[in-house]
């Protein structure tokens, strides 16, 4: 076992992470640990752009942008925060710009911004051109600009270590960070990180479902970690479908592609999004454009041999436009379904994609660990982190804005907080509960396989808790999920070596997804009303009186050592608009 | 809109696929061994999914690299019946299943186990060629200005996703660990093309050394291994060619 030492601790190297890397590395001395290489994060496969009101090419203002972001998260938005985002969203994109980000450009050679889903002039008058980007590989370029200006600022990375749990000290003030414990991939060796503040920045967790959009390495370590800490989760119902899934397959088309133009159609050609949203159409919020593809599957207007997808239409774009701007979708549908675009009309149906929900935090990113207080030290930001400025359902491109904001703000707090404290004692023991994960796979000879267990819980959170959701398919995913947390306990892994053991890092993750999935489908039970991303058939409506609240999920351990899991709600930051009926 | 009548669509078959599959545990072999499994697949399946079925259905030791699962993550590049690709990129429709298909880790760089090899010399070749944005004189308060020709100029090198693909297919750098291998010098040409630097004197300084671009002999297998379509060859013509005439 080895102990490093530093001032601040970043787990992931994603967007948001190397953001933090790079204010907290100038301030104070940063290590960055990521279970990949950094340039393997998911944030590379965002495509669209990043929104920012910089009016480069039509009015536009940071005021409208924050109002479509509450809006289209439907009201469960904390209001204070998506204004701090909206407004620093103009300063994130012009440092990503200096930083070197290869922007596509207006014939001015500014920044050049296109439509997406949701952002619209003056509070949902119509589409508005908001959405920087570069190509279809926005977050691609992204990801390489801040890993490069990361080379240029020698941050210090630990490529393939793979955290697995929180170091908390207790004090007489509560809980205080102390570090974390990392499993090195390379070796199997344990290694303690103290560190006087940690920033999570793990990323999502959509390897829960078997349609995803999500890397196969996307599977919530931060989350868990937390959660199994005693960090509550919140709003962990509420998790994005992206409507524009290859069928079958789950690989991201961007709504970029709408943006330029693109039109969904059921299988008689009609352009069904003018029945659902009137005004602005195939531009609607995700959440809204989801339901309505899978309104017209069971309704029998679906495409296909089954009738169970609908089409992208670009038929009508010049080629010139689609390889121009959409370059990596248009390849995308080729590779993998054998369809040109250009002249064919592109199957989709909604794929998992993105978690509204995750570690509570302020908008400083300190970590919540219950409504008023938070964890000295501790922080988090990204997918992983919850502050909430995406409610009940993000709008797109608001994710890379996240990371760039939220990121910067947690490397400066984190090395802030580290200048003004010392190191805390470790507690007893401190990579005492990691090395019992690890040895307890690594000996165990029981009779579950991770691939199979993995396989019955993603086939059951597809069928249960999707798009559409009621009492009873989540109380069958419930069931399930409890199964096979129960099988679990009797998983056992193949390989027996300690050299690059995908096979235990693989078991490990599975453990990590169950809990998450059931977090999911328990908060989803409880919450008895339709809103953004989670909507219920059997409550239809938004219940503002009941339900305008977040949901928090506690870790629970019985006098019996049983765990489960306690809910409990916080208030919504409401500051300059009450809530409406959401249309568009 | 085209025409949308569904063809009559017969339903995909899945038929037995062969892999003959690299193997090396370092803790229990003594060298590298070749070993076969055969599993159920359909002609649009990866050879990422072979993979995946192989080691969650027959043999979780079998080791190797992945993420994304669609090409942009750069994780999973392999020898796949001998030549460099993207085991998420590479369909079964479009390899000869008749005879077993080959699978190896990427050749030049040190094995660790399986299809496992050790990144950090590719990565830092990268980082040698100062890969990130240099510029002089005041920050401007908004956006730096770039014509959308200038950006396109140097639209090709942004697509590299860091796979290793076109370095570890280069004749040259398997028998020289010292050379800067194609992936770096893309890189390099990315930023000496850009409007917006002025860092391409120092680049071209790191290049000029002797491991460095003249060992290239325009072999060409870096731009057929690209799984990014990028001309990987072109730029490092052009980056020789900068260093002839000083221009670019």
């Amino acid at each position: 076992m080895q102990t490093h030492t530093y001032d601040v601790v970043i787990v992931g190297a994603g967007g948001a992470g190397m953001r933090a890397a790079l204010e907290s590395s100038k301030r104070a001395r940063t290590a960055v640990l990521t279970k990949l290489y950094p340039t393997r994060s998911h944030t590379g496969a965002a495509q669209g752009g990043m929104c920012a009101a910089l009016a480069n090419v039509e009015e536009d203002n940071w005021e409208w942008h924050t109002f479509d972001t509450i809006k289209g998260g439907d009201y469960l938005v904390d209001q204070d925060a998506a204004e701090v985002m909206c407004k620093e969203a103009i300063d994130a994109v012009l440092d990503l710009e200096k930083m070197g980000l290869p922007f596509n450009r207006t014939p001015e050679g500014r920044i050049d911004q296109r439509r997406f889903g949701g952002h619209t002039r003056n509070h949902g008058e119509a589409a508005v051109r908001r959405a920087c980007y570069a190509a279809d590989r926005t977050g691609h370029m992204i990801l390489q600009t801040l890993y490069q200006n990361c080379i240029k600022q020698n941050v210090e990375f630990y490529n393939e270590f793979y955290v697995l749990d929180l170091l908390l000290t207790e004090t007489d003030e509560g809980p205080v960070t102390a570090g974390v414990v990392s499993y090195e991939l390379a070796t199997g060796e344990i290694h303690v990180f103290r560190a006087k503040s940690v920033i999570f920045a793990t990323g999502g967790f959509g390897k829960v479902w078997k349609t995803t959009s999500n890397a196969h390495t996307l599977t919530g370590d931060g989350m868990g970690v937390c959660y199994r800490r005693g960090i509550p989760l919140e709003d962990m119902e509420f998790y994005q479908f992206h409507p524009t899934g290859l069928a079958g397959l789950g690989v991201l088309l961007t709504e970029g592609a709408r943006g330029e133009g693109g039109i969904l159609r059921n299988a008689s050609g009609e352009r069904f999004m003018e029945r659902y949203a009137p005004t602005i159409k195939d531009l609607a919020p995700r959440d809204m454009v989801s339901r309505s593809m899978v309104l017209e599957v069971r309704e029998g207007r679906g495409a296909g041999p089954n009738k169970d997808y609908v089409y992208l239409d670009l038929t009508h774009l010049p080629k010139e436009q689609i390889e121009a701007k959409l370059p990596d979708i248009t390849e995308f549908a080729r590779t993998y379904l054998g369809v040109d675009p250009v002249t064919e009309l592109v199957p989709v149906f909604p794929t998992a994609h993105y978690a509204m929900g995750g570690i509570p935090t302020d908008i400083e990113t300190r970590v919540l660990r219950d409504n008023e207080h938070v964890i000295p030290g501790l922080f988090a930001a990204g997918e992983c982190a919850c502050v909430s400025v995406h409610g009940a359902n993000r709008l797109g491109t608001n994710s890379l804005l996240d990371i760039n904001v939220f990121g910067r703000r947690a490397g400066i707090a984190a090395a802030e907080h580290a200048q003004q404290v010392g190191h805390v004692d470790l507690p007893e023991d401190a990579p005492g509960h990691t090395i019992a994960l690890v040895e307890k796979l690594r000996s165990s000879t029981g009779g579950e396989r991770v691939a199979a267990l993995k396989r019955e819980m993603q086939e059951t959170m597809d069928l249960n808790a999707q798009v559409y959701r009621t009492e009873a398919t989540l109380k069958q995913a419930l069931g399930d999920v409890q199964e096979l947390k129960r099988r679990y306990q009797s998983v056992a892994i193949q390989d027996k070596g300690v050299r690059y053991n995908t096979d235990l890092m693989e078991a490990i993750e599975l453990g990590f997804l169950l809990d998450l999935a059931e977090l999911v489908v328990v908060g989803a039970l409880e919450r008895k009303e339709s809103r953004g991303g989670h909507a219920r058939e059997d409550y239809p409506n938004r219940d503002d009186v009941n339900f305008m609240r977040h949901t928090m999920a506690y870790r629970h351990v019985g006098e019996d050592g049983q765990e489960a899991i306690q809910l409990d709600y916080k208030p919504v930051t409401v500051t300059r608009y009450q809530p409406m009926e959401r249309k568009y | 809109m085209t025409a949308m009548a569904e063809a009559p669509v017969a339903a995909p078959v899945a038929a037995d696929v062969t892999f003959r599959i690299h193997r090396y545990q370092p803790e229990f072999d003594s060298e590298p061994h070749w070993e076969e499994y055969t599993v159920p697949l359909y002609p649009t399946d990866r050879v990422l999914t072979a993979l995946e079925k192989i080691k969650g259905e027959i043999d979780g030791s079998l080791t190797f690299r992945r993420s994304c699962g669609h090409g942009i993550c750069g994780s999973d590049a392999m020898r796949i019946n001998g030549r460099n690709r993207l085991a998420c990129k590479t369909l079964v429709k479009d390899l000869d299943i008749s005879k077993p298909i080959t699978v190896e880790p990427i050749k030049g760089l040190p094995l660790e186990k399986d299809l496992v090899v050790d990144m950090d010399p590719f990565f830092d070749a990268y980082r040698s060629v100062m890969p990130f944005l240099i510029t002089d004189g005041h920050e401007p308060t908004r956006e730096r200005l770039q014509s959308a020709e200038d950006r396109a100029r140097f639209d090709d090198g942004t697509k590299c996703i860091l796979c290793a693909c076109c370095t570890t297919s280069c004749p040259v750098y398997w028998t020289d660990d010292q050379y800067f291998g194609p992936a770096a010098i893309v890189a390099a040409n990315r930023f000496i093309f850009d409007s917006r630097d002025s860092g391409a004197e120092q680049r071209l300084e790191i290049l000029n050394e002797k491991e460095g671009v003249w060992r290239c002999r325009t072999t060409f297998n870096c731009t057929d291994a690209c799984p990014r379509g990028i001309e990987v060859t072109k730029a490092i013509q052009e980056v020789k060619r900068a260093l002839i005439f000083r221009r670019f």
